[in-house]
């Protein structure tokens, strides 16, 4: 039984390392959008009632929803020219065709 | 004021410029110059099929009613794209290794190739689908009305344009759906038309949010303005709705018969889905943009009552922008239309694949190998179900009367749709669900849609009854449609999307966790969820019974024999025979089995082949790689790591003869220097007094006499020195021809005693204690006692005792005899008896009269005879001891 503990090496040299956080954002950044894009419901709504704190204007809104989503275009966009940059210098192991 | 006939005929047009465009598109591609049609720009246009009329339509209409609630329809397909890492890498990544044609097969394949799944997926996909084909070309007909004069316009011509729409639309697909029978190949017609639809629409839609904004509220400020005074100007949003609106768009997205044609099927190259990763949240976005300031001057120009879900296009009516109008109508157009060509293809595919095929081949008698061409079924099956899905639409269209707002059927076509999640997701992530699993799943959550979602959107008393509203089924509270369990106060479409996605998935994984999977179901499991450590089918044939005539004659009959024909060949060429049939190994029932899934769907090619094979075979070693989750991983490191030590070993090895030979090349040098060295010594004495006898001329007779012995002399003892050489030379190179004869051991040693002069002419004394035994022997008699002498003689010379003495042992050994040759003489020092047998190595050599080459030579004689030779010091002198091998003892006696 081989331990694949023992095979692995501890450190990554930088370039690897560079494309792995990359990857991390990659993941996290749906998350990310996701929360930010949830963050509406916490908003006072005109549904709540005349004691409610005064709601969001709609101007507000759609320029909260399209800033949310420029950043994250703008980020993805960003990510991914990272991602296909490194992908050419520091290749993964190819990964067979079927 | 536009005609309807203007209209018509624009249309007309543009149809004709698409039908175009496609011919050229597919011209291009037979000729092989397709690549800017494989551009990750025309990917992302194409996911743009998402964005039907009732988005373009629609969501004007839906903000005017709802605010910004239209909006989560387009943030979850967003997030899923953006997070493309998560699922969409794997599911194209999946769907390409498995050669998946559609959602159907893609659960059909994960869940074992089961054709009960693919069945009840494609049921529901049809269920769930056409309603909303129906709502495309009710939206089409809905905006060519705009057009007409309300005096002229009758209901007649309304639902003549409908069906002449539908037509157009079947037709378009027929032609350039079906052109190529596999589905895997890229529809480079139909996914050009669509791309350029997808610009249209586009531009149509920003053309008019421009116009709205700059061209009638004046500019971004005023528009705001006018925004937060309409009557959507407040933040009054169902908070449930926000979130589940977002969550079930985003499930639809994936799961979306058309969305996995054009997302995964067309994909040409993985790296195109990240680009759209950003380029199509993108579109989504500009899609977007203009919907609210559209509906809000749409609310503030028109007169109350009008139908929102036309506001593209009054609102540049109202303003007496005919062109901009008519430029409105084609993007509605394009989106009805590339909805229903892509919508219709997936379901076709499936339909054929997984219904029209599946019967058709259990009615043929002999099963796979029919005679005739296959090929012209499937198509046929495939057009026959592309006509049958859009009459189905049509139908639904004329029954349904056209009445109910567009979001509402958009949303219910979405949750049906979603309920394909759970079994999808379960089935590329989770290796515990099982067919079982997710066929309960399936069913539980169509059921419940429905029930909860699709008969209450027709209203009270059309299909169910005001009591079973309010009463639930027979009376029973808890099955209320709109209020299950009796949790009351939920939005019916929030309560219709929690209900259904939550039993689905509680069934989902309760049933999957109490059945057992199938060996294929297993095998299966393992390709989805580890898909990226090996893209490759691991599930063997049995491949005996099937012979590879019969093989052809199938493969023929689906593939084409051209196609079926070179697959077959290059085959054959990989395997090395010569001709077009190959041996059927298991590797190339795979390979064929993926070609024919690319054609007919996986559990159709899968049943075909298993008719000829006679079964899929699950050898020990699949079991053991399903039984072991990481066990292929481990495998593949445990080849790695005895390679890597294989090459250590080997490269230990090189280095180890790197060593002796650099070594050897020492030596070499050494000996050429030392034989150089021995040549010259007596040359050179030689040489002098040769010159001596030459030059001199009163020379007594005594001195001549005396210089002439020494040249004699010295040429003996060249002659010796290289007598020695040559000796060693043959017996080092093995030339030597042993002359086997029997004798007595002791006979030998007192010969080669009496050779060495005895002990007569030296002090040395000689004791021979055993001589009267007799010892039969059978060697090269010759050789051994040259190396006796040898040995004698090297005793005369070096023993530097008082009284010298040598004495000869012979012992019996457990593998031979030993000739022990023991002297009292100085032991060599222990740094040199390492040294001895080498050549030219000479210890204490007083009179330099040796060459060094004695001990060497005995060497290489005791090995040619089978023995050795070794040395051992004793407290008294040394002892030089010949190993002489058992077989040569015994052969003797």
């Amino acid at each position: 039984m081989t331990d694949r503990k023992t095979n692995a090496t501890l450190f990554l040299e930088r370039r690897s390392y560079r494309r792995r956080r990359v990857m991390d954002a990659l993941r996290l950044l749906p998350i990310a959008g996701l929360l930010l894009w949830l963050f509406p419901v916490f908003w006072p709504n005109a549904k709540d009632g005349p004691d409610a704190p005064a709601s969001v204007s709609m101007s507000g809104a759609v320029t909260y929803v399209f800033i949310v989503w420029g950043v994250l275009i703008l980020s993805a966009l960003a990510l991914w020219w990272a991602f296909a940059h490194r992908a050419g210098e520091a290749a993964e192991p190819p990964e067979r065709d079927p | 004021m536009i005609s309807v006939n203007q209209l018509v005929a624009v249309s007309l047009v543009y149809v004709a410029f698409l039908f175009a465009i496609a011919f050229f598109a597919e011209r291009a591609s037979v000729r092989g110059r397709s690549g800017w049609l494989r551009s990750p720009l025309v990917y992302t246009l194409s996911l743009s099929i998402y964005c039907t009329a009732w988005t373009f339509y629609g969501a004007v209409g839906y903000a005017a009613r709802s605010g910004m609630e239209f909006v989560t329809i387009y943030l979850g397909p967003s997030l899923v794209m953006i997070g493309w890492w998560w699922v969409l890498r794997k599911l194209v990544r999946i769907g390409r290794a498995q050669r998946a044609t559609s959602v159907a097969d893609l659960i059909s394949a994960r869940y074992g190739k089961s054709n009960l799944l693919a069945i009840v997926v494609t049921l529901m996909a049809v269920v769930g689908v056409t309603p909303y084909i129906a709502l495309q070309l009710q939206s089409v007909t809905l905006s060519v009305s705009i057009f007409s004069d309300p005096v002229q316009s009758d209901g007649l011509s309304q639902s003549t344009a409908t069906f002449w729409v539908a037509f157009g639309l079947a037709i378009f697909t027929v032609l350039f759906g079906t052109r190529n029978l596999n589905a895997n190949e890229r529809h480079d017609g139909v996914v050009i038309a669509i791309a350029v639809e997808a610009v249209v629409k586009l531009i149509a839609l920003l053309a008019v949010g421009i116009f709205v904004v700059w061209g009638i509220a004046g500019g971004i400020g005023p528009m705001m303005d006018r925004i937060d005074s309409s009557p959507i100007g407040e933040w009054s949003m169902d908070r449930s709705r926000w979130v589940a609106l977002t969550a079930l768009s985003a499930a639809a997205f994936l799961a979306l018969p058309r969305m996995f044609q054009v997302m995964v099927v067309e994909n040409e190259d993985e790296r195109h889905l990240q680009i759209a990763s950003w380029a199509f949240p993108l579109y989504l976005m500009l899609m977007s943009l203009f919907v609210v300031p559209i509906a809000v001057i749409g609310l503030d120009i028109l007169p109350a009552g009008s139908n929102p879900d036309l506001f593209v296009l009054t609102v540049p009516l109202a303003e007496g922008q005919g062109g901009l109008a008519t430029l409105s109508f084609l993007g509605g157009f394009s989106s009805a239309t590339s909805m229903v060509i892509v919508a219709t293809l997936a379901l076709s595919t499936m339909v054929s694949n997984h219904i029209v095929m599946p019967i058709w081949l259990s009615a043929q008698a002999e099963g796979a190998q029919v005679s005739g061409d296959v090929r012209n079924v499937v198509i046929l099956a495939r057009r026959a179900s592309i006509l049958m899905i859009i009459f189905f639409g049509y139908l639904y269209y004329r029954l349904s009367g056209g009445g109910a707002a567009l979001a509402a059927i958009g949303l219910i076509s979405f949750v049906g749709v979603a309920q394909f999640l759970p079994a999808m997701l379960g089935g590329i992530f989770w290796r515990g669900a099982t067919r079982w699993g997710a066929l309960a799943g399936l069913v539980v959550g169509f059921v419940v849609w429905v029930f909860c979602s699709l008969l209450p959107s027709f209203g009270p008393d059309a299909v169910l009854s005001a009591t079973v509203f309010d009463n639930g089924i027979a009376g029973m509270g808890w099955l209320r449609p709109q209020a299950l369990f009796g949790v009351e106060g939920i939005d019916p479409t929030v309560h219709a999307i929690v209900w259904s996605l939550t039993l689905n998935m509680v069934a989902f994984v309760c049933v999957s966790l109490v059945t057992f999977p199938q060996p294929l179901e297993r095998l299966q499991g393992a390709q989805f969820v580890n898909v990226f450590d090996h893209s490759t089918q691991a599930r063997g044939w049995d491949a005996a019974p099937a012979t590879s005539e019969d093989l052809m004659v199938m493969a023929q009959r689906i593939l084409g024999p051209t196609d079926a024909l070179s697959l077959f060949r290059a085959e054959a060429q990989r395997q090395g025979l010569s001709g077009h049939l190959p041996e059927p190994t298991q590797g190339f029932l795979q390979t064929l089995e993926r070609e024919l899934a690319g054609s007919v769907g996986s559990a159709t090619a899968h049943a075909m082949i298993s008719q000829l094979v006679g079964g899929a075979s699950v050898s020990v070693e699949d079991l053991m790689a399903v039984a072991d989750e990481s066990a292929q991983i481990l495998e593949y490191s445990n080849r790695l790591e005895a390679k890597s030590a294989e090459l250590s070993r080997t490269a230990r090895q090189l280095r180890e003869a790197n060593e002796k030979l650099t070594a050897l090349s020492v030596q070499k040098d050494a000996f050429l220097g030392q034989i150089s060295h021995e040549l010259r010594t007596p040359m050179t004495s030689i040489r002098s007094f040769s010159e001596i006898l030459r030059d001199t001329d009163e020379l007594e007779q005594a001195e001549k006499t005396k210089y002439a012995s020494i040249i004699h002399g010295e040429t003996i003892r060249l002659t010796r020195l290289l007598d020695d050489l040559l000796d060693l030379s043959v017996l080092e190179n093995g030339q030597v021809s042993l002359n086997l004869d029997t004798g007595n051991l002791n006979d030998v040693i007192g010969q080669a005693v009496l050779s060495a002069g005895g002990d007569r002419s030296t002090r040395l004394t000689v004791r021979h204690e055993q001589a009267q035994i007799d010892r039969p022997l059978t060697t090269d008699l010759d050789r051994l006692r040259q190396v006796f002498i040898n040995l004698i003689t090297n005793a005369q010379k070096y023993c530097d005792a008082p009284r010298p003495e040598l004495r000869i042992d012979v012992v019996d050994h457990g593998d031979g005899l030993h000739v022990v040759f023991h002297d009292n003489g100085t032991p060599i020092p222990s740094e040199s008896r390492t040294l001895i047998f080498e050549k030219f190595s000479r210890i204490n050599d007083k009179d330099g009269s040796g060459a060094g080459l004695g001990l060497a030579i005995c060497r290489e004689i005791m090995a040619r005879l089978g023995g050795d030779i070794t040395h051992e010091p004793r407290a008294d002198g040394n002892a030089f001891i010949v190993h002489l091998p058992a077989q040569a003892a015994l052969a003797a006696q």
